[in-house]
């Protein structure tokens, strides 16, 4: 055997060095109990979740603050199996991701053998692709692989399968080269013809408006969004997922459409007669009816991925390609496009813009019960709007997107497509790793929190400084809040009567715990727990029947919105 | 939108788990798949699918688009936006005695079928056709009772280069 031989565990640690990951969160388990004895001998920081499916939001959190891959460990059946709601939540967000599951021996495989299951075949409508090593030649090509398609053209999730019996076998490696893989050559470079027939409909719009995403985060664009923006005076709003790619403090930004969007962001949706949509999809949350969605507006859509486009809304010019590139050679074409002879008079619609933001802005009643909406303005106000925000999800995860206004991309981590209640506290672990020097917050419910609240003992072991705001209404918010005012007030399930005291929890994993339940008591909670170093518990006892507005209920147009 | 035949011809790397992520694909987008055949081609690392699926102008260019993204997935083509010729194989065992033999041997010469085998009480009959003709044939003999029918689906190639 040739001295230059390695075993599987040694090509996957080296494979991973190479690839640049410097930190892993997992969970050990028998078919990967090889791969966690090479890794004890590695420099990579392993953090060690409670939980498989918090490990691999975790390794979500990671990748959504840093905009690297994140990695995680997970073993072979139940452990592969309790990945899978994580590994759906990053598909669903274009999330670069890898997962490395162990497998049983390749002889078992097929056998139903003791903590067997097909992982590739229940995650592959889940991953971008994912893979099962059949042998160890193939083992440092499919590495390299999957590390190439998580983090290229859209990014997502990529599972690769190691039977035990291969991670010990050995072969020879033949170290870091290009990826050419001939079924997949992703489009970043856009068709410029397209493109300049979008600066010239920019120039000529009476009523233009930028309508952005998630994949202006994922492909760094926001410089260039930020330019478009302002050279052209053109109000930007846009998706959860998009968020903090646009300053939410900017007076062209108009807060985020959908169902819970601003007023002025769904009117001026349905009233523009030019709509740039930048790295988004028409989710149905953000559309509404699709009739209605832009009925006026000759529709521009940017975005990597084909399959995106004419999916749910119709467009009138598509453009394949990387936003940040398209965006760029946009703005280059605009400097030399010449002023049209009669350019058009935009001031009628920054007048109408200006007054929807004056007579209807969100807002709420702080009285004597605290509000939620009151924890998340004044904890945006003491933060200066500088913290990571991650959230469950809910009504927590609304009040945090309209409230918490985010001034810079991956500042705010969420679960957008998927919506997973657990996603909040992991992801914030995760985060809190990429940035050990920033505030990382979680912005929870009562509910959410408790799915993944293990993963408090992985905080505090790490003495990862992570703060977290429970809005307690002692409900599940957002579905007693659709039974309200869609199911006659049945609350089905909904109540949370039997609560744990989170004060007396936070003390028991070993973090503090702090609880305000009057609102003058909101602002000294805030800040003795955002100073407090260490993990802190933040419980406020809100109005149990607080509901998020704007709403606009599902499937109408998005100006028939609740309003308070 | 009015919905349309499409056959689509899609080649694929010849791996196993690359039809379940097609069917998979299918099945969670509630795409029809009307017919499905596959197998290996020329090239050893290269196989064939060809299906055919029913669905508006729309959700035609979706199930193309989903069918590129899938990572496996070499070429898609939808050979009904062009010329193309198309056949399917059909095995179909007929219930025949002594007095009507005769009657089906003759239908069977017309259409230029073959028998590939004869019992006591049946015949079977290999079909090589399109799908119109074969549907005719089948209706035409299923008067006289068909035991069982075994079908290909369709296959087709462009005509010409």
């Amino acid at each position: 055997m040739s001295a230059k031989e390695l075993t599987g565990t040694k090509i996957l640690m080296k494979v991973l060095k190479e690839e640049g990951v410097d930190t892993i969160f997992g969970y050990p388990g028998g078919a990967v109990i090889d791969i966690y004895d090479e890794l004890a001998r590695t420099e990579f920081k392993h953090i060690l979740a409670r939980h498989e499916q918090g490990a691999v939001h975790a390794a979500d959190g990671f990748a959504r603050a840093s905009g690297r891959t994140g990695v995680c460990f997970a073993t072979s059946g139940p452990g592969a199996t309790n990945t899978v709601t994580g590994i759906a939540t990053a598909y669903m967000d274009s999330i670069p991701m890898v997962i490395i599951t162990g497998q049983v021996p390749t002889q078992l495989i097929g056998n139903d053998a003791f903590q067997e299951v097909d992982i590739v075949g229940i995650t592959r409508p889940c991953t971008k692709h994912n893979y099962l090593v059949k042998d160890i030649e193939s083992l440092e090509r499919i590495l390299r692989e999957a590390f190439f398609l998580a983090r290229s053209g859209r990014p997502g999730p990529v599972l690769v399968d190691i039977p035990k019996n291969i991670q010990v076998m050995k072969t020879k490696v033949n170290g870091p080269q290009d990826i050419n893989m001939r079924t997949y050559k992703p489009t970043y470079k856009p068709n410029v013809k397209q493109l300049s027939r979008v600066a010239g409909l920019i120039k000529k719009a009476k009523r233009p408006l930028i309508f952005s995403g998630g994949g202006v985060v994922l492909s760094g664009a926001s410089e260039a969004l930020v330019q478009l923006a302002r050279s052209t005076n053109t109000c930007v709003t846009s998706t959860l997922m998009g968020l903090g790619a646009f300053p939410g403090t900017d007076p062209l930004w108009l807060g985020m459409p959908g169902m819970h969007g601003t007023f002025r962001a769904n009117m001026a949706i349905s009233q523009c007669d030019l709509m740039l949509a930048i790295g988004v999809r028409f989710d149905d949350r953000v559309t509404g009816r699709t009739d209605d969605f832009a009925p006026n507006a000759t529709i521009v859509q940017i975005d990597i991925d084909p399959t995106s486009i004419h999916k749910n809304i119709e467009v009138e010019v598509p453009i394949v390609g990387d936003c940040k590139i398209a965006l760029e050679k946009l703005n280059d074409l605009l400097e030399k496009e010449p002023e049209p002879e009669n350019a058009p008079d935009r001031s009628e619609w920054n007048h109408q813009v200006e007054a929807w933001k004056k007579t209807t802005p969100l807002a709420y009643d702080q009285k004597e019960t605290i509000k939620p909406q009151y924890v998340i303005d004044t904890f945006f106000k003491m933060t200066k709007g500088e913290a990571i925000v991650t959230t469950e999800v809910g009504q927590n995860q609304m009040w945090a997107a309209q409230y918490y206004h985010f001034n810079r991309p991956h500042q705010f981590i969420t679960s957008g497509g998927l919506g997973t209640m657990g996603f909040g506290l992991p992801a914030a672990i995760g985060a809190q790793m990429a940035c050990p020097d920033k505030l990382v917050v979680d912005v929870a419910g009562d509910g959410s929190i408790q799915m993944n609240i293990q993963e408090m003992a992985t905080a505090v072991e790490h003495n990862l400084p992570i703060k977290i705001i429970i809005l307690n209404n002692r409900y599940l918010g957002m579905v007693r809040q659709w039974q309200d005012l869609f199911y006659d007030k049945c609350y089905s399930a909904t109540t949370l009567d039997h609560n744990p005291d989170f004060v007396k929890l936070a003390d028991a994993y070993g973090a503090k715990g702090l609880r305000a339940t009057r609102p003058e008591e909101v602002e000294a909670v805030l800040k003795e727990g955002l100073e407090t170093p260490g993990a802190v518990i933040m419980e406020f006892v809100v109005d149990r029947e607080e509901n998020v507005y704007p709403m606009v209920p599902a499937g109408k147009a998005i100006t028939d919105m609740l309003l308070v | 939108m009015s919905e349309k035949r499409h056959i689509l011809s899609i080649q694929v790397d010849n791996e196993p788990g690359v039809l379940s992520r097609i069917v998979g694909l299918f099945s969670g987008r509630g795409y029809n798949i009307d017919s499905l055949n596959v197998a290996a081609t020329n090239e050893p690392n290269i196989s064939r699918i060809t299906m055919v699926t029913t669905a508006d102008t729309a959700i035609m260019e979706q199930i193309k688009k989903q069918l590129h993204k899938l990572i496996n997935v070499v070429t898609v083509h939808d050979l009904t936006e062009s010329d193309y010729v198309q056949r399917e194989l059909a095995l179909i065992k007929i219930h025949v005695k002594a007095d009507n033999r005769g009657e089906l041997i003759n239908i069977v010469d017309i259409f230029r079928y073959k028998i590939v085998d004869v019992g006591p009480e049946h015949v079977t009959i290999e079909a090589t056709a399109t799908e119109e003709k074969l549907k005719a044939f089948i209706e035409l003999v299923t008067p006289m009772g068909i035991k069982e029918i075994v079908r290909t689906g369709s296959i087709a190639l462009y005509r010409g280069n």
